[in-house]
């Protein structure tokens, strides 16, 4: 059974054909055959350049061969979502479902419009418009996904016919804008790399090292503290690496308890336990050809430990319940803020899986550490407030400057943006005086930077330097830095009546941040 | 107990952000407490919409597709979210009755329905 698919008017004199049992698609060369299958499945969503499929009808020909259909959709690194003639799924490809979070399995047969989610009509009328007229449409607009993300989109939404030129469903294909709306943001932005900004030495060694990293294939671990961006710093990897194109799975191993996490990272099947009633694919397949970050590795419970040691040594696995093996080719990035040396010795963390990790680390240093890129990130984020918020701000008084540049910035970076964009709404004026930060800032002098600039602060993050030894100063600093956190949290907590999501941003702390450091105290 | 439920036709609305129609019901354990009302918005506002929940004292908010911000300020106010429900809004509705809902609920009788 040969299924060929007609080219529009431009390239008639250019056929090519897809085979049963033989997926790949062969292109004439003048289709960029390098990438052969994309260009193929690209012309055919695009507007105007749609070619029909000409021997038989969509339903019986490719449709029957669901093998093929499912490899071709999964070669091409854009989201794609197949629907019939009443609009309801018919086929997804594994991109759409890393986009929006369904699986194909859990979406067949439901009115498109209710997986895809989008923002481009009420009901389902562009997609029904589409059918009656014809006429291919690209529309930029944006989808919640499941994980209750918004992501901008580029739509390209066109008609599918069967053998008698009948419009025979639509075939939806989803480009997620997000990355290039970030890059034209940072476009002519302050030094750095994409949107992590530094002209500090220690940054600039962090973004020396970034290629290197993106390079490779090997698992890193990133080390530092909290708000130090050690998620940006691995979605910029990813994004420089070859894997750009594939997905980028993040998930947090601190965040859901043990059963639920083997459940997400590696996936179940049906009747694996109650309440198990379909297939899950798991984190680990979605991110298929792309990168997963494990951030809060150091949370990770003993018992999954193996488990990830195994992927990362045989690339395979079985999925919660399962009987066969999956086969995976995913680069694994994970992140800590805790010593994982110290869990290692505590038996926290299982040592054969700390140098499987740690086959590449980068560590990023504290905002203390950072010398002059205190005021960058003030000056950037204050821009970026006044500009999101129609703000008449023109910048810092002196005294303001002066009480920033002194303060401590535990939260790192998040903190700092927090203090920026607190002092942006409150400021009535042009210019953002002391009295408009955040009152803690005032309070307890252990906030204050205790340290000299460039010496550092944090012992963690020496702690993780390889031949780096730990001496008594250290240890006492690490003591002090324990009970000045315990400190501030109580002090934040105290202020906020035991209310923990206004301490945590008192603090510049995320929610659970604090929820761990509490744990910890 | 007081249920918002923002729809679309016969269905929960796939986004919660693009919605101008609403159904509040109360209930007890024995059942309604009344007719469901209908409300209908000047135009989708996911801030506003957060204000008449708040406004209404819903307890429990029955929706498709919503922001985390969203999700977070309900969750905050104490309005208990059951997002990502896929199904005609009378069954969600007697589902979410018998405590029976939960998020990401996918209904059979969504599936293989025309969306008009």
């Amino acid at each position: 059974m040969v299924s060929s698919l007609r080219p529009p008017k431009q390239y008639q004199s250019e056929i090519f054909q897809i085979r049963k049992g033989a997926p790949e698609v062969m292109v004439p060369d003048t289709w960029q055959k390098t990438n052969n299958v994309l260009c193929a499945l690209r012309l055919y969503a695009r507007p105007k350049v749609y070619c029909t499929i000409e021997t038989m009808p969509i339903s019986s020909s490719i449709l029957v061969e669901p093998e093929s259909i499912t490899e071709i959709l999964n070669g091409v690194p854009l989201g794609i979502i197949l629907l019939d003639r009443s609009l309801c799924v018919l086929r997804m490809n594994r991109f759409f479902e890393a986009l929006t979070g369904y699986s194909e399995e859990d979406s067949l047969g439901i009115p498109g419009n209710f997986i895809v989610r989008s923002d481009l009509h009420s009901k389902g009328q562009i997609f029904r418009q589409i059918l009656e007229s014809g006429e291919s449409r690209v529309q930029e607009g944006t989808i919640i996904n499941c994980h209750r993300k918004k992501l901008p989109i580029l739509f390209t939404i066109s008609p599918l016919h069967d053998s008698q030129g009948q419009i025979a469903g639509l075939i939806i294909v989803l480009e997620d804008l997000s990355s290039l709306q970030r890059a034209e943001r940072n476009a002519g932005g302050a030094d750095g790399m994409g949107k992590i900004l530094g002209h500090s030495p220690k940054m600039q060694e962090v973004f020396e090292l970034i290629p290197v990293l993106a390079r490779t294939d090997a698992s890193l671990l990133i080390t530092g503290e909290t708000g130090t961006g050690k998620d940006m710093i691995a979605e910029v990897i990813h994004q420089t690496s070859k894997r750009a194109r594939q997905p980028f799975i993040k998930i947090n191993c601190g965040a859901l308890p043990e059963a639920l996490l083997e459940s997400e990272l590696f996936g179940h099947v049906r009747g694996a336990f109650t309440g198990a009633v379909t297939d899950k694919p798991g984190m680990f397949r979605l991110a298929q050809d792309g990168t997963i970050f494990l951030t809060e590795i150091g949370d990770l419970p003993l018992s999954l430990q193996v488990k990830l040691l195994t992927v990362l040594d045989d690339r395979e696995f079985y999925p919660v319940g399962g009987s066969k093996k999956v086969k995976v080719n995913v680069r694994v990035i994970a992140a800590t803020h805790r010593s994982l040396r110290e869990q290692v010795r505590e038996r926290l963390f299982r040592e054969d899986l700390f140098y499987r990790l740690n086959v590449l680390r980068i560590h990023l240093p504290p905002l203390r550490e950072r010398e002059g890129d205190i005021r960058l990130l003030l000056d950037y984020f204050l821009r970026d407030f006044v500009s999101q918020l129609g703000s008449h701000i023109k910048g810092f008084s002196k005294s303001c400057l002066e009480l920033l540049l002194a303060y401590g910035f535990s939260g790192n970076v998040r903190e700092l943006r927090n203090i920026v964009e607190y002092a942006v709404n409150i400021c009535p004026g042009e210019q953002i005086t002391p009295e408009h930060l955040p009152k803690y800032l005032f309070a307890p002098e252990s906030h204050q930077k205790s340290v000299v600039p460039g010496q550092p602060a944090s012992v963690l993050s020496r702690e993780e330097q390889p031949h780096q030894t730990t001496n008594k100063t250290e240890t006492h600093s690490s003591g002090n830095w324990n009970e000045t956190e315990r400190e501030m949290i109580l002090d934040a907590m105290k202020k906020t009546g035991g209310n923990r999501t206004k301490a945590a941003e008192l603090l510049g702390w995320g929610r659970t941040t604090l929820w761990r450091k509490l744990k910890a105290l | 107990m007081k249920i918002l439920i923002t729809i679309s036709g016969d269905n929960v609305a796939p986004r919660f952000d693009m919605v101008s129609e609403l159904l509040i019901a109360s209930y007890n354990p024995q059942g309604l407490t009344g007719k469901p009302r209908t409300i209908l918005m000047a135009g989708p506002s996911p801030e506003e919409l957060c204000s008449l929940i708040l406004k209404e004292d819903i307890n429990i908010v029955i929706c498709g597709g919503i922001e985390e911000r969203h999700y977070k300020y309900l969750a905050w106010k104490k309005v208990e979210v059951f997002d990502s429900v896929i199904g005609p809004f009378n069954e969600v509705l007697d589902l979410a009755m018998k405590n029976k809902l939960r998020a990401g609920t996918i209904l059979l009788s969504a599936r293989n329905v025309r969306n008009n």
